[in-house]
């Protein structure tokens, strides 16, 4: 018992997750502009409601957030693109 | 005698170059006058419009209207770079009680000025559900030219 002191048991092992760090997909691949009519493209950016997702998640540096949600909204306008919806995905 | 001194006067071509400098300031102003003609002339923008027409109507009516506003175009001395028929799609949401409709894509060159006569129509036009008018900027212009040359090489196979 007095051997086992020193080391710490878990019961489930613990998980050290290294935090993968976020990037920018248009840096880092070159895209220079974002097209509005390729809806299929921008719904990498919409979560299940078609709401924009934030940079926090995506990683998208501002810049290119700001290309990103005036794409959306311009396909939105054209109906390429739902304003409101459920399970786009 | 005087006329040959005038010629000898002004054939020296150290006066000739100070005569030309005085009056440089006048040339370079009329120069600019000319550029800045030419500037105008070349405040062509590209710009590129996407609009969508009522499912009701039959191919042949669909590309008249289409032939319809490339006219209005031409007639406002804009030029037409490219044509784009998406044909009869799904709309995301129901626009006019109406799920479907043809998309039609033209870019061309024109002033601004062109822009908002080309919108006065398609908003007059009953059969035109919706329009967007874009100003291609320099990056937006090269994405169009690369999706042009896929589109003709698709054509092409």
């Amino acid at each position: 018992m007095a051997a086992n002191q020193g080391d710490i048991r878990y019961l489930t092992p613990p998980t050290v997750d290294l935090k993968r760090k976020k990037y920018c997909r248009f840096k880092k691949s070159g895209i220079k502009y974002i097209d509005y009519k390729d809806p299929e493209f921008l719904k990498k950016f919409l979560n299940e409601q078609g709401k924009i997702l934030p940079r926090r998640l995506t990683g998208t540096s501002l810049k290119f957030q700001r290309q990103v949600a005036q794409a959306v909204k311009r396909a939105r306008h054209l109906a390429l693109l739902p304003y409101v919806t459920d399970m786009l995905k | 005698m005087q006329v040959w001194w005038y010629f000898t006067f002004f054939s020296n071509p150290i006066v000739y170059q100070i005569i030309i400098s005085i009056f440089a300031p006048a040339f370079k102003a009329k120069n600019n006058i000319i550029n800045f003609k030419k500037l105008v002339n070349s405040m062509l923008n590209h710009y590129e419009t996407v609009f969508i027409l009522t499912p009701v109507l039959s191919d042949a009516q669909m590309k008249e209207a289409v032939e319809k506003f490339k006219a209005v175009l031409t007639e406002n001395g804009a030029t037409i770079t490219n044509e784009e028929n998406w044909g009869l799609r799904k709309l995301a949401y129901p626009i006019q009680k109406k799920s479907t409709g043809f998309y039609s894509l033209l870019q061309f060159d024109a002033e601004p000025t062109v822009v908002a006569a080309l919108e006065t129509i398609y908003r007059r036009d009953e059969r035109v559900l919706r329009f967007l008018t874009f100003r291609l900027d320099k990056y937006a212009y090269e994405y169009a030219e690369k999706r042009k040359g896929l589109k003709s090489k698709e054509k092409e196979n």
